[in-house]
């Protein structure tokens, strides 16, 4: 039984335009001391899953169907309570651009107390010892932590939201864009930081970045999204090797060849669907170069081939007929 | 921090009035010259008599000292206008908060009774409702209080809806922070300096209140504040006597008193919101330093500082 299980999550924005969908029939599974890298582009509806993953959707968001499975109980039965109790022991998030998901009045000690105070996992005389043993975890000195968010610089702000999400020794930890907002020389620190922590904690990361690079450096397998839809869904060595949705395949191309500098870059030309208007049929499809009749009217079916690799697409059902 | 108040000099100015209101209100029982409570014995010749050197501000129409019963009446106004005020902030930034974090039906709730407030005039319903409940100074304080919470709550409202979309609190969403202590922990913080501007100016709104209260008779009759000294004093007919010492102190130390809470209030919401102020190339500090940069010789790899 997997750690994670997600099986046709479907989320919904009630707005009083009409009803979006940002997330569709979305499956995954997570395993102990594995590392998902969920890709895809601005508006695909990666965050929007992972909010609904934690369920702490805004107001206007709903998980309309869908089962959520951690250690094999529904996460989305749970009561508003309970769900409480499992936030940040179960799942535990660190959030994009950590400036503002920090409270600038409050010290980064007080803030990182918090977590553990508030689940009780260590006894209080000890909280502010195991605060300090956290900050030294991520690479920041103890004497630091009753500081403000604002003395401490970009990499560090996001270290301590590391730490913050292994305050509670969690089951799963959500990074969200942990790089997209620092510089690459601190991006590299930070995912070598991940890296270790995953194995030194046994920890299983879901990575969602719009950055292929990352998710090929700290991921074993890779799920890349589409119009709120998974498109392609396998362990990193296949999909970037043997890319068969015709999405993956551009977005791999896009990707600036080393080896060949002065080609020119290329991109998927189009931009993602809007919400209130998304294709009655495969969500790329529009922009495909391959696309079939089919293409516009039937939404692709998942396609289980080699195994563990999944696909979205009517050309490879097509194919392995 | 005070170097911030002083540059904002309006800001000052109103501390220092209020501040010595509120010792002259302290120290009443040694500045005062006479207890203004205790009962007289004199000549029909003190009745109204003009200042003198044993009454600065001359005599009321009992013969009590004028400057005793205006300092002694800076406790009554003091005491109405932050124990009013008080109320006010508990109940409106209570309800404001709520109204705010919870949203959807509790907020139209909430919102559509403070609205019911707000279309009310104040002054009539308090005259009206004074009359009913009857006269006494817990009164004057619970009515002031309990029509005056809604502009507040408003203020607050306004307030937590622009802090509760800040990501800092889905983080605290996120950690599995109860409700009630996302609202005292996180957002409250960040609502009290509006708080405090609103506040500042509901103490001045009640000590006029009081003061019109007690000017039109429905004071509390055992106690001397500055709106029943100019009750009596129209009563007993100053105007006609031309007892100027007798109308215009009262007075005096009202607008003394509202004026320095207003520029405090004026103060405190700049503080709070930058943006009221005027563009800062238009700034005095930041002027001189430009003006500065032109006259000297640059020296190389020093960088130029604005």
């Amino acid at each position: 039984m997997a750690l994670l299980d997600v099986r046709g999550l479907t989320v919904e924005y009630h707005t009083p335009a009409g009803d979006l969908r940002a997330v569709e029939d979305l499956s995954f599974s997570l395993e102990e001391r594995e590392t998902l890298g969920i890709v895809g582009e601005s508006g695909c509806g990666k965050s929007t899953a992972m909010l609904a993953l934690m369920r702490i959707l805004p107001e206007e968001g709903r998980v309309v169907a869908g089962e959520i499975a951690l250690e094999g109980a529904d996460l989305l039965q749970l009561s508003p309570a309970d769900m409480r109790t499992r936030r940040w022991r179960g799942i535990s998030m660190v959030f994009q651009g950590a400036m503002n998901a920090l409270n600038p009045v409050r010290t980064i000690e007080s803030q990182i107390a918090e977590a553990l105070r508030l689940h009780e996992t260590v006894a209080g005389s000890e909280v502010k010892a195991e605060v300090g043993r956290l900050l030294d975890l991520v690479g920041i000195a103890p004497s630091r932590g009753p500081q403000y968010p604002h003395q401490y610089s970009g990499g560090m702000r996001q270290r301590a939201m590391i730490a913050m999400a292994l305050a509670c020794r969690p089951l799963v930890v959500i990074a969200d864009e942990p790089t997209t907002a620092l510089d690459v020389m601190i991006q590299a620190q930070i995912l070598d930081l991940l890296q270790q922590l995953q194995q030194d904690m046994g920890l299983s990361i879901i990575l969602v970045t719009h950055d292929l690079g990352v998710v090929a450096e700290l991921s074993d397998r890779v799920l890349v999204m589409y119009g709120g839809r998974l498109a392609e869904y396998g362990d990193v060595d296949t999909v970037y090797n043997q890319a068969l949705h015709p999405y993956t395949q551009r977005l791999l191309g896009a990707f600036p060849d080393i080896e060949n500098p002065r080609a020119p870059l290329v991109s998927i030309p189009g931009c993602p669907p809007p919400l209130d208007a998304l294709p009655p049929g495969c969500r790329f499809e529009p922009r495909c170069h391959l696309s079939l009749k089919a293409c516009s009217r039937e939404v692709p079916p998942l396609c289980e081939l080699a195994a563990g690799h999944i696909v979205s697409c009517h050309m490879v059902k097509a194919h392995d007929r | 921090m005070t170097q911030v108040f002083v540059r904002y000099r309006l800001g000052g100015l109103g501390l220092v009035m209020v501040a010595a209101v509120v010792v002259v209100a302290f120290l009443a029982p040694w500045l005062a010259p006479y207890d203004p409570y205790a009962t007289i014995t004199g000549s029909s010749a003190d009745i109204m008599a003009s200042p003198s050197r044993g009454h600065l501000l001359g005599q009321d129409d009992s013969g009590k000292d004028v400057l005793s019963s205006v300092i002694y009446g800076s406790r009554i106004s003091l005491t109405v206008g932050f124990a009013a005020s008080f109320i006010v902030v508990v109940l409106g930034a209570t309800v404001g908060m709520l109204s705010g974090y919870a949203g959807g039906r509790v907020d139209m709730v909430l919102m559509r009774i403070t609205d019911a407030f707000l279309v009310v005039p104040r002054l009539p319903l308090m005259l009206v409702v004074i009359t009913v409940a009857g006269r006494g100074l817990a009164n004057i304080i619970l009515v002031i209080g309990l029509l005056s919470w809604t502009y507040m709550a408003r203020v607050v409202r306004s307030q937590v809806l622009t802090v509760k979309e800040r990501q800092f609190i889905l983080r605290a969403k996120a950690l599995g922070v109860s409700p009630a202590r996302i609202m005292t922990r996180h957002i409250l913080p960040q609502v009290v300096p509006v708080i405090f501007a609103e506040a500042t100016l509901d103490v001045s709104y009640a000590i006029l209140s009081e003061a019109t209260l007690s000017f039109l008779g429905l004071g509390d009759p055992m106690l001397i504040s500055w709106g029943s000294i100019l009750n009596r004093a129209f009563l007993r007919g100053a105007v006609m006597r031309e007892a100027w010492w007798y109308l215009i102190p009262p007075g005096v130390a009202l607008a003394w008193t509202t004026l320095g809470l207003t520029f405090l209030g004026i103060a405190l919401q700049e503080m709070i919101n930058p943006r009221l102020k005027t563009h800062h190339l238009f700034d005095e500090g930041k002027t001189v330093a430009i003006k500065r940069l032109k006259t000297r010789t640059p020296i190389l790899g020093e960088a130029p500082r604005f």
